[in-house]
Formats: structure tokens, sequence, C-alpha cells
């Protein structure tokens, strides 16, 4: 049986509970473990009622964004028109792997958040979008769909209610920004997946123009454990200290990191203590050099940044980055930050869907100042102009894609600008441009 | 409506208007890129970036609606510091073209970029290069020119409800490509080229034949069909290169067809009749201006049946004039309009490439004119016909033909006695009646040749030597004549017609 590792004892397993079980996956083993029946109760509550049990949780969305779910959901009206739920799996963020493991080992936890999030918002129709290169979860996600709809779970009559759930699984076909939720929906809707520009909100006019929700994965799943067990439950799960944070958050650690993997644990956790305790801390012999905490798009902190932080919205941010997705990687001292930011400007350079002029040609122009760098081609000036060229990108375009690659490089070279200008010969002011020889000397 | 304030003015707009165009009323620019008011708004460009206070991003003034109280800065330090961001962003890959390329003197992109953009370039790498591909139809699309504003796109799928074009690709190897298998050949697609703000998609036709500050340019009215799109002549040492769309919410909103367009050709041509001529018995032989209008007006007079037989293409005026002549000689009137497929721009309400090619048919009607088929049909000797600019296929034996025209075609010429040489449409001042009875005036583009006078100014005067009344020198004192004369032009005036035109009375069945 294939989870990594047993859950480590200061995780508190809520949503990853059933990771490596292969019976959760079933039907039958969903509902052995309690599963449909907290559907079963919602489909007879009042909507309204829903939205305020998750509103009482302070459950926040697990996208990155961590807008207040229950609010979100309240933005929904009984208003006589025909509303979505649209599901987030795309998950393309860098270092973010978290979603992938709720749908490949409980996609009967997802199909029920989704059913249940879908009569919070008056809807009967929920699509569940997933990156096209997650073979395995969709292959989990459509099975449970259909076992849903042959066990009467989804359709006309779900559970009996009366009340119409159709669930719908969409395979993307891989491109980072249809994560972003309007691309999402052009996506959906056959288009290319751009982002559209707001107003008009997802909740006024979403997908095929309709007032739509959408939420991430881990969001709708968590849902259902809170109106299972209460808000105070699960606010109980969380530090006291916080109470703008609450719950469990499933964070996927990767790169110089002993044992990668997912944990879960209740926010507020202490950053240090995560790291070294549930992660095992640095490969051996080796020393943390830089944490990206909320996957790729968020500002790089120095372990001494992370040393008294701890793991929640505004605990991450006053460490001075973002919580995000949720996407802890990891750099030790045998890490070449301009390599590695070179390669995440470049995956944002490759995934820019185009609109905007600044992240269209700023990306790429990041991407290939950052390369010239890396390969010792670099002058002093460059520095300056990338963070000039990274202020022309933030806060100027339609979707945060474009900031999400300023993020980094500017934080970068704040933090490790001595080895930028290590690999920057000296008294260099020209650049040779490739292709071309220097001129004799 | 909403009262708020842009760069210091005051400004009342309905609500839902736009900052940009809310911003216009006060002659304030707001400089953008993707933004056409007469395609949906793509807010892609990001050029249009304001300041608006209390917002805590710049807002894109295309897509941003007014709001009341609002203060928008449009020229403020951050708004200024963001389009120069933007034009920096767009200058990395574009090439240094501006002195091959026929955009240069219209381009968006060199008029923002002398304006604010910066003076050096930062940009080190090697630029991206892509090649030049024929899209079909008349157009043809430098990819390393184009700044990805969708325009072309919008329009495509939008107005004209052919959606060939597409984005392909992500991040900056993005670049407007073509449906698999489809071409850019829309009656209407050439639009594409005016609203792409680069020189990204350029008119073959159009190409390296002049720079945009030798043109000289004149409204005028599209002669390729009934519809009356306004439009500008655009000439180059009297020689007009091309024709584009002049806008007029009422008629054409921005647009003109590839009729329209290549409907230049024939005001070029350079077989013209050129001087008068009446015939000596042997053929034609030069004569002055008097003595051919004299010898005309003798024809006239002493001829069995005359007929006139008139273009549609001729303006209102011309027409008004032979009219009064056809009256006094009691000819019949009549003319052939030329027909063709009908092709609607689905995007925009009654606009279409109509199927009566022929700028003036509905004026024509209103001027007593018939449409036949044969209009030489029945005729024999001691007939006369007037063909006034007409196309005819062939001349009955022992018809006489006085030619009001700009061309002598052989098929005329042996039957002709007198030829009076009269300006092309880009040579004179006129009015045409588009199919739903819109008056509008077109202005001379281009100087006639030789002794080629006004065709208002030939018929006033073979009007007046046959004695049906005294007709002043100037177009717009003729069509004061027409208006006073013909009831369904009452009251208009070339004034009053300003360059947008205005509605005839039309008979109920004629706007059908
Ligand atoms: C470029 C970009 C990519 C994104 N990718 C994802 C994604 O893969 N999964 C996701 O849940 N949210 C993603 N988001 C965030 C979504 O737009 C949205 O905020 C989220 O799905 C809302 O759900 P939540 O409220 O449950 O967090 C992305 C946002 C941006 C700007
Ligand atoms: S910021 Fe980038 S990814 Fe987002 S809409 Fe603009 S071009 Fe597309
Ligand atoms: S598009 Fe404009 S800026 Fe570019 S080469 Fe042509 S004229 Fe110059
Ligand atoms: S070809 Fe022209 S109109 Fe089309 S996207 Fe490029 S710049 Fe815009
Ligand atoms: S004109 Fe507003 S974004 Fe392009």
């Amino acid at each position: 049986m294939g989870y990594p590792h047993p859950a480590h004892p200061r995780e508190t397993p809520v949503i990853s509970r059933y990771f490596g079980d292969a019976e959760a996956r079933t039907l039958a083993g969903w509902q052995k473990r309690g599963g449909y029946e907290v559907l079963r109760q919602a489909l007879a509550t009042d909507p309204v009622d829903v939205q305020n049990v998750v509103k009482d949780s302070g459950l926040r969305g697990r996208g990155g964004a961590g807008f207040p779910t229950g609010v979100k959901w309240s933005f929904m009206k009984p208003d006589g028109k025909t509303h979505y739920l649209t599901i987030n799996g795309d998950e393309s963020e860098p270092g973010t792997f978290k979603d992938r493991e709720i749908m490949r080992w409980t996609p009967h936890q997802l199909v029920e958040g989704a059913a249940i999030a879908a009569h919070a918002i008056y809807a009967e129709t929920a699509y569940i979008y997933i990156r096209g290169e997650y073979t395995e979860p969709i292959h989990r996600v459509r099975e449970a769909v259909k076992e849903a709809y042959a066990a009467g779970i989804l359709g006309a009559n779900a559970m009996g209610s009366g009340k119409r759930v159709d669930v719908h699984v969409h395979k993307g076909a891989g491109a980072y920004i249809c994560g972003e939720e309007t691309a999402l929906m052009n996506s959906l809707e056959g288009r290319r997946g751009n982002p559209r520009i707001k107003p008009p909100f997802p909740a006024v006019a979403g997908l095929f123009a309709q007032p739509t929700t959408i939420n991430n994965v881990e969001t709708v799943s968590a849902a259902q454990h809170v109106l299972r067990h209460g808000a105070d439950w699960y606010k109980s799960l969380s530090s006291p200290a916080n109470p703008k944070s609450t719950g469990t958050k499933l964070f996927s650690v990767c790169g110089n990191v002993a044992k990668p993997g997912n944990y879960e644990v209740g926010m507020g956790f202490p950053m240090k203590e995560f790291l070294w305790d549930l992660c095992g801390g640095p490969p051996a012999g080796r020393r943390f050099k830089a944490i990206i905490p909320g996957g790729s798009s968020v500002p790089i902190l120095t372990p001494e940044e992370c040393e008294g932080a701890v793991m929640d919205y505004e605990g991450i941010q006053a460490a001075g980055s973002l919580l995000g997705s949720g996407g802890v990687i990891c750099f030790d001292d045998s890490q070449d930050m301009v390599r590695q930011i070179a390669r995440l400007a470049r995956f944002y350079a490759h995934e820019s869907c185009a609109q905007c002029s600044q992240c269209r040609e700023g990306t790429a122009w990041t991407t290939r100042i950052l390369e010239r760098i890396r390969d010792g081609q670099g002058t002093m000036q460059d520095l300056d102009t990338l963070l000039e060229i990274a202020d022309n990108m933030s806060g100027k375009t339609i979707c945060v894609l474009s900031d999400s690659c300023a993020t980094p490089v500017v934080s970068g070279l704040k933090k490790f600008r001595h080895e930028f200008e290590a690999k920057i010969p000296k008294n260099r002011s020209s650049v040779m441009i490739p292709g071309f020889s220097p001129a004799a000397a | 409506m909403v009262t708020l304030t842009i760069e210091g003015r005051e400004v009342i707009v309905a609500p839902g208007t736009s900052l940009l165009e809310a911003a216009k009323t006060v002659g304030v620019l707001v400089p953008h890129y993707c933004y056409h008011p007469s395609l949906p708004v793509a807010g892609v460009c990001r050029m249009c970036l304001v300041e608006v206070e209390k917002f805590p991003k710049l807002a894109p003034a295309c897509a941003t609606t007014v709001g009341e109280g609002q203060v928008v800065h449009v020229h403020s330090e951050k708004a200024r510091e963001a389009r120069k961001g933007v034009l920096e962003f767009l200058l990395i890959n574009h090439p240094l073209d501006c002195p091959i390329c026929d955009q240069a003197g219209e381009c968006e992109l060199q008029d923002y970029t002398f304006a604010e953009g910066r003076k050096d370039s930062r940009y080190m790498e090697p630029k991206r290069f892509n090649p030049m591909e024929d899209f079909g139809g008349d157009v043809v699309y430098v990819p390393n020119r184009c700044i990805l504003c969708t325009r072309c796109v919008r329009f495509m799928d939008v107005v004209a409800q052919d959606p060939v074009l597409c984005v392909a690709e992500r991040g900056d190897r993005a670049y407007i490509g073509k449906f698999e298998g489809q071409d850019l050949t829309s009656p209407w697609a050439s639009n594409v080229v005016d609203l792409c703000p680069v020189g990204a998609l350029l008119s073959k036709d159009f190409l390296n034949k002049a720079r945009a500050w030798e043109l000289d340019r004149a409204a005028s009215i599209c002669t390729g069909c009934s519809q009356g799109c306004n439009v500008m002549v655009e000439t180059r040492d009297g020689v007009v290169v091309r024709i584009r769309p002049r806008p007029n919410a009422a008629v054409n909103q921005h647009f003109a067809c590839e009729v329209g367009r290549m409907h230049y050709r024939w005001m070029n041509r350079r077989d013209r009749l050129e001087v008068p001529m009446v015939s000596d018995g042997q053929g034609l032989a030069l004569a002055t201006w008097d003595a051919a209008l004299t010898a005309a007006a003798s024809e006239i007079a002493s001829a069995g049946r005359v007929t006139v037989l008139a273009s549609p293409a001729l303006p209102n005026e011309a027409l008004f004039l032979l009219q009064r002549i056809g009256a006094h000689v009691g000819a019949s009137l009549v003319m052939t309009v030329p027909r063709g497929p009908e092709a609607p721009l689905p995007g925009v309400t009654d606009l279409a490439l109509r199927a009566e090619r022929a700028p003036n048919h509905t004026g024509a009607e209103l001027l007593g004119f018939t449409d036949v088929s044969s209009p030489m049909a029945g005729l024999g000797a001691n007939d006369l016909v007037i063909v006034a600019d007409a196309a005819v296929a062939s001349v009955p034996a022992g018809v006489r033909v006085i030619v009001v025209g700009t061309v002598l075609d052989a098929t005329l010429a042996g039957a002709t006695i007198v030829a009076l040489p009269v300006c092309n449409v880009a040579e004179e001042d006129g009015t045409f009646t588009n199919l739903r009875g819109r008056v509008q005036r077109f202005l001379q583009a281009k100087a006639p040749p030789v002794q080629a006078r006004p065709t208002y100014r030939v018929l006033g005067a073979l009007a007046e030597a046959l004695g049906a009344g005294a007709y002043p020198p100037l177009a717009a004192d003729v069509f004061a004549s027409l208006a006073a004369a013909v009831p369904a032009f009452a009251g208009l005036s070339y004034r009053g017609l300003g360059l947008q035109g205005a509605d005839v009375t039309l008979p109920a069945e004629a706007t059908t």
C-alpha cells in the first residue's frame, strides 16, 4: 500500500486521514467510514444554514487567495437563475501536490464535498476540473462519480432528497493558467484558457454567464468535515492564537528535505517544527538555504525568517511571505538560487496566457536576463533592470500570474543578491549576444 | 447621469460609460491599443491604465465604468510610468522596422513611444523572429510587429462572425494564427488591416505604395454598392492609392468591404476621355468646350426620340440635370444597375455589400430613372441616346450617341457624335443617396485630367444651351436647385448634410 509514510503524531489528519487506505477509495469503503451521511443531512438543511456553519468555522479558500469560503457561498442567492459550482483541481503551481492526493485516495471525499457545496450555493451542477496530466486522480474521481450515480447519491433525486445534484469531471489540457478561476471557466466553456477581466465576478456572471462559485478541491473537502463536526470543532483544530486562520491545512513539501510529502497540520503550527520534526529537516549534512512556503508564486524566505513563524495565513505573512496554496519548497545550501529562480521564471514565462503585455513580454524578458546571469553573462545593471521590470509587471495585469513571476525574483534578489553578483564577471558593462562571437580584443 | 472628474475636468456621462470614452468627451485621450469602439472590450494590452483616487491599483480605462464622484488622473506620474512600462515591454521583441513598415506615420506604437516611451532600450537579448505569413485575401501578417491586441481576432469572431483567426501559443511565443484550412477571405476581412494598431496586418494591395505622410485625403462615399459606406480617398501625387473606411455610426460604423476598397482602381484609369470631341463625318475630332456643347445641344434638339441612359453611379447633381434635360426634350430616363451577390457584415445591423453595385441607385430612382436590362432595345435610325457614364454592350445601327463620360468605350466610339469629358467621383464634389435614402456628400480628391470638367457643370451648361433652365456652376448650388425642385430632397443642403449625411423622404416602396 502506497502512501509514503504514516501520519506523524503531530499531524492532525482530517482531510488526509484515509490517504494510503485503498479501501476508502471505493463507495463501500467510504460509506463504511461514515461517508455521505453528512451529505444526506446537508441536503435536508437550508442552504443558508449550511453557509452559516461554514462561515462560523472560519474556513478559508485553500486554492491560494484564502478568501472566506462561507462568505463566498453567501454571495449566491436563490434568484431563480441556474447556478454552477466549479471545483478547481487544476493544481499546477510548482511545489503544490495536495489536491492530487485528495483525489487519488479519497475521491468520494471530494465528490461528497462537491455535492454539499453545490447544495449550499443553490446549484444543481458541479464541474470538477482536473489538470490533464493527473491521469490517476482523473480516473479515481471519475470512478467515484460513476459509483455515486449508480447508488443514487448523485442525479435527479440525490439520496432521495428530491434535489438534483450532477457532477461532471472535466480533464484540463495541462495549462497552469487554467487554474485561475476565470480562465478555468473559459476552458470549461471550450474557449482558450484566458483569464477574464473582472467585474463581472463569477458570483454574478461566471460559467456560461451564470452565477458561479469556484472552490479548490481541498476547500470543499474541508467544508464537509466542518458540517459533520461543527464550526467549533473545526476552530479547535487550529491555534487559538489566531482566530482568522482556522482548521487544518494540507502542506505539500518538496525539494531538499529529508521527508518530502503531504502533511496536514492545524493552522498556526510552528514552521520550524514543521520543517524539522515532521519533514525531517534538510538532507543529511546540509543546511536549509531558502524556503518558499506557499507554492512558487510567493516570496522566498530565509531560514532565519522561518525561525519564529507559524503556519497560517497571517503567520506566514508576518514572516514576509504568503500561505498561498501550501506548497512548501525547500532549498538547501547546495542549491544555486540564481538557477532556481531562473527556473521558476521560465515556468511563468512558458505558462503566461499572453493576454497582458506586461506578463507576456515581462516574464520572458525576466527569464532571458536571469538565464544570462546564470550563464555568467550578466551585468550589474541587469539586477536593477530586473527589479524595474518586476515593478512594471506587478499589479497591472488581469490576473496575478505576472505578479507571481515577479515575486520570487524580487525576494530572491533581495535575499540572495550576493549569489547574483557572484555570477557577474567583474567590470562587465556590456553583454555578449548568444550566437555572436565577441569582437577580437 | 454620472458626474466625475477626469484630468481636473468635470465630466457628465451616462452610467455604464467607460472611463476611456468618458475622457474622450472632454478631449482627453487615454492611450490604448486593444480597445476599439466597434469591438467588444478585451482589456488586454494594459496600455490604458489610469489612476483613480481611492482605487488600490491602476484601473484599465477601457474596462472600468464611471462612478459617481470619481477622480481620475490620466497623466499622473504613476499612470505614465505604467504606460512607459507597457511600451518598453511591447518594444522588447518589436523589430526596428519603421523605415520599411507600411504603418509608419500612422502607427500607434510609434506615436505613443514618441510621446511617452523610453529614450533607450534596455533589451540586450536576441529578438524573437517569426516569418511573415500570407493570411489569404488581401492580408499579410508580420508577426514580429504584432502586439497581440486581439483586435483582428475579435473582429473576425464577433463582427464578421467568421472566426478564422485565433491567438496561438502562450507566453511571448504567442502569435495570431489561422484556424487549420481557413483563410482570411471574408468579404470584410480587410478591416483587420485598419483595426491593427501596428504594422502587423498589412494590405498586399497597398504594400510599399506610399508612406502615410505623403498622402492627401478626401472624405468620400464608397461607390462599390448602394450601402454608401463613408470612406476616405487617399491619393499620392494625384493618384488614388487607397480607400479606407471613414466612421459613420449610422451607415458603416468603422468598416468597409473588399469590393469597396478595390473600387479605387478605375479612378486612376489612364485611357480617359480628356478633351471635348465632335464628329466631323470621318470620326471624332477635337473641339472646344463651347463648340462641343453647342453641337450637343443642336443634335439633341433636332433628334427624333431621345433617351437618357445614365449610370446609377452618377451623383444626384448630375442625375438631376439629366432629368431636367430629359424633361425638356421629352426623353425617357433609363439606367442599368449592375448586380452581384449580397454579403452582410453580421455583427453590424444593416451593413452589407449590397446586391445593387451602384452608389446612387436610390437617387436615380427618386430622380425618375428606370432600371432596364437592355437600354438600347427598340432604338433605331434618327434616335439619339445621351450616354452619361454608362457602359453599353452594343449600339443598334443608326442610333446616334452623345457621350457625357469619363471614358469613351470602343462600343460607343463609332456611334458617338459628341463626346463631353467629365470628372470621375474622385475628381468632383457631389452627393449620393444610399439604399436607405441617406444623402451623403463626397469631396474632390484629385485633379481631373486635361479638359475634363465636373459632370454637374457640363450638364448644367448643356441644359442651359437647350433652354432647360439656368444652372449655377457650383455643386452646392446645383444641389440647392435639386432640393428646391424634388420634394423628396426638400430642406436638404450641403451645409445640413455635413460629412455624415441626412435622410430624404423615401416613398414607402423604395425602402424595400
Ligand atoms: C495563475 C493562477 C493559477 C491558479 N491555479 C490554481 C489551481 O491550480 N488550483 C486552485 O485551486 N486555485 C488556483 N488559483 C486560484 C483560483 O483562481 C481561485 O482563487 C481558487 O480556485 C478559489 O478557490 P478557493 O476559494 O477555494 O481557494 C490560481 C490562481 C492564479 C492567478
Ligand atoms: S497576467 Fe498573464 S496570465 Fe494573467 S491574464 Fe494577463 S497575460 Fe494572462
Ligand atoms: S508597427 Fe509601428 S513601431 Fe512597429 S515597425 Fe511598424 S511603424 Fe514602426
Ligand atoms: S495582428 Fe494587429 S490587430 Fe491582430 S493582434 Fe496583432 S497587433 Fe493586434
Ligand atoms: S485599451 Fe484598455 S487594456 Fe487595452
